[in-house]
């Protein structure tokens, strides 16, 4: 859930109260039943452009923070293959933070907008990066499990109704699929290498297992849901159904490689869904609410390169160098 | 011959390791994202560099693998000038390095282009292309900052000041400099450095800042020799962190 749809009980009956110009609102619904975008422009329900600007911002920001624990590893990779990937990789998710808060500023609000939002708790990140990442097999697991995670969340997303945000999501699909390589890589040298990277790797799915269980949001009868929001395309697959889909994918990847899961209960029943111990939900709420091991810290950072790159901006603001093309 | 070859490629290759890894660490902390992005590149070209240059004295000089050569060696063995030794600092710092690095960087890769050790001639038409928009990187900053606040301008002078005779430690003569020149591998350090001034002379009056004076006896020496500042031990400590866990294995 880089970009959540789940709704607080107000806002789940906000949705149902507001009142919409009904002929506009008809004529808007037509256009996303018959599949067509809606762009910038257009007419849109003023509880549409709300959810839309929470979801695309949240998942900005989860690509920015999300760069935070994997870049503290570039330093830190052992080779050059390895380093060149990784550098390259945050650097995408970066972009992808880029290109997103782009997506969002179409519907009104500024990059600093949604930054001071950030840094001052009114919106959130991916519950997944309040984790920390302890030894070089996190980087391994977070590249492929939680990336994992991640495409299946956006590739239905994709599939959404606002024309700038899915265009965003299918460009970062496809770059995030070279992640899940590298990822997978990753993983397959540790598990075939050394007892020590066995052990390291064993060690760091125990940990994310649950932050992986916990990515997709709270089980959907526990989540306040919004017919509308499926209506209008801006949610398409509830949280169990991605769910099931990321552990039908990803669970037997990790199985065949000899490394276990630390749930006895994780199992596909006859029906094709995937059983699972009670993963804490009130942890996802402390973590959600700022008490994670890691919120503190990640803010701090990001609060960090806020206000000490603040001169750089104020400067830039003030250009007394036109711009130029370059002739290259 | 050989040991003068890879005594140039040594000093160029760890130059571009460790400043690429200091690039690498503006990742995720820049003052916007377009500059997150920027350093991140840059990183990654100059670190792509230092590959190419010990893959050369691998394959060609007879130098252990790439991976040992950037990996596994020790502080003394390592030829960097100590400018890309220092941390990121602030911004200030870490763009005004750039750019005195980096025009020095594409210079010598200009001349080098000339060099008759062809696999580094090869090598420099290549690099010369990437590292010609490291340069309009830090030019463009240079100038918008030089001139655009009273704030960023002072930064910037004080940034100038403090980091000029690291920079001047880049043309470190090496004891082979006599013979790279004869050999026509490469003209040499004095002549890049006459060229260096020639070329940010201007720019650096053109952003409203002053070249700081030049004192001899305060260039900060050493590094082509294997003499370090206390910042490369932590950073190589760092960065052969994860692979000295387990020597023997494949990472």
């Amino acid at each position: 859930m880089y970009g959540s749809t789940n709704l607080t009980e107000e806002e789940a009956k906000r949705m149902n109260t507001t009142v919409e110009d009904p002929e506009k609102l008809q004529q808007f619904e037509d256009r996303i039943a018959r599949g067509e975008k809606i762009e910038p422009g257009d007419w849109m329900p003023t509880e549409y452009r709300k959810q839309l600007i929470r979801m695309i911002e949240q998942h900005a920001h989860s690509e920015i923070v999300g760069a935070l624990p994997e870049g503290t590893w570039i330093t830190r990779a052992p080779n050059f293959r390895r380093k060149l990937a990784l550098i390259a990789k945050v650097q995408d998710e970066v972009g992808h933070g880029q290109l997103l808060y782009s997506a969002a500023e179409t519907l009104g609000k500024t990059r600093e907008q949604m930054l001071d939002d950030l840094l001052n708790g009114k919106s959130k990140y991916s519950n997944v990066f309040n984790y920390p990442a302890k030894t070089w097999a996190d980087i391994a697991v977070i590249g492929f499990l939680v990336d994992g995670a991640a495409i299946v969340n956006q590739t239905i997303n994709s599939k959404g109704s606002y024309g700038p945000y899915c265009r965003a999501l299918e460009r970062i699909c496809y770059e995030e699929s070279f992640h899940l390589k590298q990822g997978h890589d990753n993983v397959v040298y540790l598990a075939t290498g050394t007892k020590h990277q066995r052990a390291i790797l064993q060690d760091a799915i125990n940990r994310w297992y649950r932050p992986l269980i916990h990515f997709f949001g709270p089980p959907d009868k526990m989540s306040a849901h919004s017919e509308k929001l499926m209506k209008w395309k801006v949610k398409l697959a509830s949280n169990d159904d991605m769910r099931n889909q990321f552990l039908d994918m990803y669970v037997p990847k990790i199985l065949e490689l000899d490394i276990t899961f630390p749930d006895p209960n994780l199992r596909k029943n006859s029906d094709g869904i995937w059983e699972f111990s009670d993963p804490d939900w009130d942890e996802f709420k402390r973590v959600i609410n700022g008490d994670g091991p890691c919120n503190k810290e990640r803010l701090e950072v990001r609060r960090y390169a806020e206000e000490a790159g603040r001169w750089v901006r104020q400067a830039l603001m003030n250009p007394s160098e036109k711009y130029k093309v370059p002739l290259a | 011959m050989s040991n003068a070859v890879k005594d140039l490629l040594f000093k160029m290759a760890d130059d571009a390791l460790i400043i690429g890894h200091r690039n690498s660490e503006w990742t995720g902390i820049g003052p916007m994202l377009e500059e997150d992005l920027a350093f991140s590149s840059m990183a990654q070209d100059k670190i792509g560099h230092a590959l190419a240059l010990y893959t050369i004295l691998h394959e060609v000089l007879g130098e252990a693998e790439p991976d040992k050569l950037g990996f596994m060696r020790s502080e003394n063995d390592f030829k960097c000038c100590q400018l890309v030794e220092q941390p990121i600092g602030e911004y200030d710092f870490s763009i005004v390095r750039q750019f005195l690095f980096d025009h020095a960087e594409l210079l010598r890769y200009e001349m080098l282009t000339q060099s008759s050790f062809q696999p580094l001639a090869q090598l420099a038409k290549k690099v010369k292309g990437e590292i010609k928009y490291h340069v309009m990187h830090a030019d463009t900053f240079v100038k918008q900052l030089g001139k655009g606040t009273e704030e960023s301008h002072a930064r910037m002078q004080s940034a100038l000041n403090n980091t000029w005779h690291l920079a001047l430690g880049i043309f470190e003569k090496s004891e082979w400099e006599e013979e790279l020149i004869s050999a026509g591998v490469f003209a040499g350090e004095e002549e890049l450095k006459r060229r260096w001034l020639e070329k940010i002379t201007p720019i650096i009056e053109a952003s409203g800042l002053q070249l700081p004076a030049t004192d001899e006896s305060k260039i900060v020496y050493g590094g082509r020799k294997g003499y370090h500042s206390e910042f490369l031990k932590p950073l190589l400590d760092e960065m052969c962190e994860v692979v000295r866990t387990d020597i023997d294995a494949e990472w």
